[in-house]
């Protein structure tokens, strides 16, 4: 049977590797309690600092079809209560859950004073570890803070230096993706000596504009400004970039878009050993994770994999650069005519938008009339057109598979011609 | 027994309509199909990947214009539609095990949208040709606004009060109100199409045309030609329904219906939601012959009409339909057994030319029940644009 119990950096134990973001999610003792009680292994408290001033609104979304909140945008700003508060609540969670995990988030002025202080005070309330919120990418980082320090690797190194003169428990440096290229940022966090990485932070965005008052969304008295987006639509930048930072050697605690169990699983095979969570509790509430503990444990169960590090990072060495892909390696497009539906979507997506390798004959045009059983006889099935793939001109782009509803009605077959591997590094070499 | 009732409270909509957002969700799930098998289902080929589209990006209006584009009442036919052996039966989701997209739902969203936000369809500068459509039904109606829409003047004449045809005077109430139907009358008139009502138009009738649409449906209904079929409690299907859906319902207590066609159905239904203790529907033949379509038949069920098969009815007296041997007491007799064509009027056209309409005599084009032997309300749109198309062909070839 599977066992979820998870040991950050060696040293924040914690029954499974779930735990909350920081974020509306962890804002209080309150809603951490429900959570590890729902079954949540930890939970990085909504970043701790100088108390701010919020917006209403403050949210907005981006929906797909009808489904709500595929992207999360916000515009609020670090906790929005006072630091006696927060530790007398992270004190208190930490005496009635002693075997969950409080990860103390962090942002203040960047002078060490600052720093120094609220390390050791969130160490007195109890916390397992801290994760400096270099990441937030709205309002405080107009202030010098957030990703104003996480875009530059000096001032993280510093900071990250600071910290660590007087830290006990790991550090983790909670990376922006707002910047060109996240792996100098992640190697400065190590130079200062962080013991894990957390990444990624929200996405800058402006996540849609009202059509009537042509003001974008949240809406704050007739104006907005940039948020930070995140959820669903956000999950493939965020595995790029906990692949991209693997390479730093740091235990990484991966965000960005994960929902369930099977997000979270692909964020371990990139090689995270704790997984968090924003946007899916802020939707659906705490109750979410006890799919992630059962569907994460099943898949390991039927893979053979007793513990998180048996799988932990195994997808990285498949992960290569372009040039060492095999340029002999040759699939083509089958379409299984038994469970074609007729909606020929791979065809013109073929024809407009590929490679034009997919025909299709269209019906012959008819005067057609509502079949009435007493005049026509039986009312005959519908016709179908069941496109049909060149495979001589078929490139392989995978578009048609891609865009069939079908499962399994168009897979992609390998065409064996027997020549061997070869990498376009090999060939220009 | 008469009775005051409220139609619109006896008679709630049989699919109920979409909420915004759920007729979102609905577009949503349109796989959105090249070329597909609803648009070729439909008589009148509306775009309705094209339509469905256009409700999930918020353009309504754009959405409107598709359908009505393809078939001017996109209202009505959003309603009556036997939409499972049409767009809804060819959808491709059946044979992905799955449930058809509700096209006929989000065509009503798209309708309903367009007739609460000042409905107009524009129409081109006159061209100085007049036609005359005779009948105001489905048929003539989607004539007369293809005419519209290609600059030529249209009169449409019809004996009744008010135009529409059965879309006012017979489709069930649960599926179409006469109020609704009058919507899209109101559209044409707004398009410049004149109406002439309360004119029986015979050969004799006066005018000056260049082209006349025949749009007159079909003839009376059948009578049963048994002992005792014109006794007072026997009322014939289309003057029972036109009665309750103008506000003059008359039902009797125990009811029998005779047929069993998607009139007789209609017919019945109507009977049970006016009040009726018992209906029966009596029909010569089984189960496996009967015309109404399969929906129709379970919706009546549910209604808790009873029916008789391989039962021929042999004489009515005032208080009981005598079948042979077996006998139903009742005190309303509704024979539904069908329109019969106007055979003397069709002998007259001759061959018509399906795909114009155009009958022998190049002037008279016709279409709709009275040339197709009764079908749907989209069978007649089609019908009527496709003559209206076929008189324009005609009137530019000949000047
Ligand atoms: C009870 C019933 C229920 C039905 N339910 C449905 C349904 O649910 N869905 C569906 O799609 N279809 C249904 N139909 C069929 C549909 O109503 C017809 O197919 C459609 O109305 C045909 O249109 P039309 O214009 O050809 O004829 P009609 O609708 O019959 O219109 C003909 C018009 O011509 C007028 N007219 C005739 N002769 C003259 C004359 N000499 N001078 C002046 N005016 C004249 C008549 O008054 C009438 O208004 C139903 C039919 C019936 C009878
Ligand atoms: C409303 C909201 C507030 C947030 N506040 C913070 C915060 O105070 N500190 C922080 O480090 N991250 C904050 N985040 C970022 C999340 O911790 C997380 O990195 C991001 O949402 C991506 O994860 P997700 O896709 O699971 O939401 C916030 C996110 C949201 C949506």
């Amino acid at each position: 049977m599977a066992d979820l119990t998870t040991l950050f950096a060696n040293k924040i134990r914690c029954p499974n590797p779930f735990w909350l973001a920081s974020g509306p999610p962890a804002n209080c003792a309150d809603q951490v309690i429900r959570a590890f009680d729902a079954g949540w292994g930890g939970a990085v408290w909504k970043t701790l600092g100088v108390p701010i001033t919020n917006v209403s609104s403050r949210y907005s979304s981006v929906d797909l079809n009808g489904q709500r909140m595929m992207g999360l945008n916000n515009i609020e700003l670090i906790t929005d209560r006072t630091l006696e508060v927060n530790l007398r609540e992270i004190e208190e969670v930490k005496k009635r859950y002693p075997d969950n995990a409080v990860i103390a988030s962090l942002m203040v002025d960047s002078t060490r004073e600052a720093w120094h202080e609220i390390v050791e005070r969130s160490e007195g309330a109890g916390a397992d570890g801290l994760e400096l919120n270099f990441g937030c990418p709205h309002g405080m980082s107009e202030r010098g803070m957030g990703s104003a320090v996480g875009q530059v690797p000096q001032y993280c190194s510093m900071i990250t230096e600071w910290v660590k003169e007087v830290a006990k428990t790991p550090v983790l440096v909670k990376l922006t993706p707002n910047i060109t290229d996240i792996r100098p940022v992640a190697h400065a966090a190590k130079q200062g000596g962080a013991d894990g990485l957390s990444a990624i932070n929200t996405i800058n965005s402006i996540t849609g504009i009202d059509l009537d008052t042509f003001v974008p969304r949240p809406n704050v008295d007739g104006k907005s400004a940039h948020g930070g987006y995140c959820g669903p639509a956000v999950k493939p930048i965020a595995l790029h970039m906990i692949q991209q930072i693997a390479e730093v050697g740091l235990p990484v605690s991966g965000i960005g878009g994960v929902s369930n169990w099977r997000d979270a699983a692909e964020f371990i095979l990139l090689g995270c050993q704790s997984i968090q969570l924003c946007t899916a509790p802020m939707h659906w509430g705490f109750r979410i994770v006890e799919d992630m503990i059962d569907g994460l444990k099943n898949w390991m169960d039927e893979k053979g994999f007793r513990t998180i590090d048996d799988f932990r990072g195994l997808s990285l060495p498949n992960v290569k650069e372009w040039k060492n892909l095999n340029l002999n390696y040759k699939i083509i497009a089958k379409i299984h005519p038994e469970k074609c539906i007729g909606c020929d979507l791979c065809y013109i997506a073929c024809e407009d938008g590929a490679h034009q390798c997919i025909h299709v004959d269209p019906l012959p045009p008819r005067l057609t009339v509502t079949p009435i059983p007493k005049l026509d006889g039986p009312i005959p099935a519908t016709p179908i057109k069941i496109p049909r793939v060149d495979e001589e001109e078929c490139v392989g782009c995978n578009l048609c598979a891609l865009v069939c509803p079908v499962e399994n009605c168009i897979t992609m077959e390998r065409v064996d011609h027997g020549i061997p591997s070869e990498s376009w590094e090999q060939r220009s070499a | 027994m008469n009775v005051t009732i409220n139609t619109d409270e006896l008679f709630p909509d049989l699919h109920p309509a979409l909420a915004p957002q759920a007729a979102v969700v609905e577009a949503s799930r349109c796989l959105f199909c090249y070329d597909a098998p609803c648009t070729q289902a439909c008589p009148t080929h509306i775009d309705v990947p094209k339509f469905i589209k256009k409700i999930a990006s918020g353009n309504l209006r754009g959405s409107a214009n598709t359908i009505l584009d393809a078939n001017i009442l996109g209202l009505s036919c959003s309603r009556v539609c036997p939409v499972d052996v049409l767009c809804e039966g060819s959808c491709v989701m059946h044979r992905y095990n799955k449930q058809p997209i509700e096209i006929g739902l989000l065509q009503r969203h798209a309708m309903d949208w367009f007739y609460s936000h000042e409905p107009a369809i524009a129409t081109a500068p006159d061209n100085g040709k007049h036609v005359a459509c005779i009948g105001g039904g489905p048929a003539s109606l989607a004539c007369a606004a293809e005419l519209r829409r290609h600059g030529f003047a249209v009169t449409v004449f019809d004996r009744n009060p008010l135009a529409g045809g059965l879309n006012t005077y017979g489709i069930a109430q649960y599926k179409l109100r006469p109020p609704d139907s009058l919507k899209e009358v109101e559209l044409l008139r707004n398009m410049g199409v004149e109406f002439r009502f309360g004119v029986e138009v015979t050969d004799q009738t006066e005018g000056e045309f260049d082209a006349f649409f025949l749009g007159v449906g079909l003839g009376p209904m059948h009578r049963l030609n048994v002992p005792g079929d014109d006794l007072p409690g026997v009322v014939d299907a289309l003057t029972f329904i036109a009665d309750y859906k103008t506000g003059t319902p008359k039902v009797g207590r125990r009811v029998v219906v005779i047929g069993a066609g998607n009139t007789a159905i209609d017919s019945a239904i109507a009977a049970r939601k006016l009040g009726a203790e018992q209906v029966h529907i009596v029909y010569r033949r089984g189960e496996s012959d009967m015309s109404a379509f399969a929906s129709e038949y379970e919706h009546a069920k549910l209604e808790g009409v009873e029916f008789h098969w391989q039962t021929s009815v042999t004489r009515i007296t005032p208080d009981a339909v005598i079948c042979g041997t077996f006998k139903i007491p009742c005190d309303m007799v509704v024979p539904a057994i069908g329109q019969s064509p106007l055979t003397k009027l069709l002998a007259v056209c001759g061959e018509v030319n399906r795909e114009t309409g155009q009958t022998k005599h190049p002037k008279y084009f016709a279409g709709g029940d009275f040339l197709n032997g009764g079908r749907e309300v989209v069978d007649a749109v089609a019908d009527g644009k496709r003559a209206a198309l076929g008189i324009k062909k005609w009137l530019t070839t000949q000047s």
